[in-house]
């Protein structure tokens, strides 16, 4: 088998995976990212939300927020699970597109 | 790593754009020369490859959570300007699509994650493996130790960073606008959990994937030599 082949097939099985990448924290009551705390979390931490903090947070609403669809938040672990999955094969797809996309454009046409 | 919207000052997100502009220009211009159509697919799978492994959150009991980026990887496989366009390509979608990392933060990510790591770790890997044979185990070893030192550099600019901000923006009452901790507490944060904990699987899954290469398919190592002087 090509080798390019199996990469691709290594990839699928990772975003078959990723769910341990929710599961595993979760179990070891493992929080947010350092410096990646909504504006909650913030609150909870220093006391205060800083004021352009709390207004540019809300800059920009990203269609699955957190690798999650909106208004599953509250649905459990295996929802989160699988919406973890989707959106890592989404976000493969999207991304190998977009980069081999700009590969092509810029790459040598010979060899 | 991901620094979100609202934790940089204006100053801070406009520079890191303004920083990693010409370094896009530039990266596409080495591309252009040293990419070839074969690679392209590598590319691609390399930027997808960086995208899911940082999916993969790790814990530290009680504490946070952290990830691999895979950047020091793919600059090894096909060179640090072509690994700074796959992880850039990763980094904004990941802002635009997913909300990890803010839209505003997209030139300070890209810094420290798609410029300063990918390029620290490449040049310690090419360092440490000047006159290494493609298949001796030391590849494997020294592409774990550069990605290490590739990913604890990021984070180490990643903290300078954060805990730059109070300094520039305050309330008259004093209370932080932005990221609300010193560089006291950001930079030791950032480097601790990463020096202990994130470094090593940044370390391992690469040296990992370089192990696996040079049994799978050796060629795809030596390829950066033509390509880079």
């Amino acid at each position: 088998m090509k080798t390019i082949t199996k990469l691709y097939i290594g990839l699928g099985i990772l975003a078959v995976l990723t769910p341990l990448g929710l599961l595993i924290p979760d179990h070891f009551k493992a929080g947010t990212a350092w410096g990646e705390w909504g504006v909650d979390e913030i609150k909870e931490l220093v006391g205060y939300v800083p004021k352009k903090l709390e207004k540019l947070s809300e800059l920009w609403k990203a269609p699955l927020p957190d690798y999650a669809f909106k208004g599953w938040e509250e649905k459990g672990m295996a929802h989160l699970s699988f919406a973890y999955i989707v959106s890592a094969v989404v976000g493969i797809c999207i991304i190998a597109a977009i980069t081999m996309l700009i590969g092509k454009l810029l790459a040598k046409r010979e060899n | 790593m991901h620094i979100p919207d609202g934790y940089l000052g204006p100053a801070t997100s406009g520079f890191f754009y303004a920083v990693m502009l010409p370094v896009w220009i530039f990266a596409s211009r080495i591309v252009k020369k040293a990419l070839k159509a074969k690679q392209v697919p590598l590319l691609g799978i390399g930027a997808a490859f960086s995208f899911v492994i940082m999916m993969f959150n790790v814990p530290i009991p009680g504490g946070t959570t952290g990830h691999a980026v895979g950047g020091v990887l793919v600059a090894i496989l096909l060179g640090p300007w072509a690994a700074c366009i796959a992880v850039t390509v990763a980094l904004v979608i990941q802002a635009l699509l997913f909300g990890d990392g803010g839209v505003t933060a997209i030139g300070a990510n890209c810094f420290n994650m798609a410029f300063v790591l990918v390029f620290a770790g490449y040049y310690a890997y090419r360092l440490m493996t000047v006159k290494t044979p493609i298949n001796s185990n030391w590849r494997a070893i020294a592409a774990g130790i550069a990605a290490y030192i590739g990913i604890n550099i990021a984070a180490f600019c990643a903290g300078l960073e954060f805990g730059m901000q109070p300094l520039f923006h305050r309330t008259v009452t004093g209370q932080a606008l932005y990221c609300p901790y010193g560089l006291k507490i950001s930079v030791p944060a950032m480097m601790g959990e990463h020096l202990l904990v994130f470094g090593w699987v940044e370390a391992i899954v690469t040296a990992l994937v370089i192990k696996y290469l040079q049994k799978q398919d050796p060629a795809l190592l030596e390829v950066m030599k033509e390509a880079q002087s």
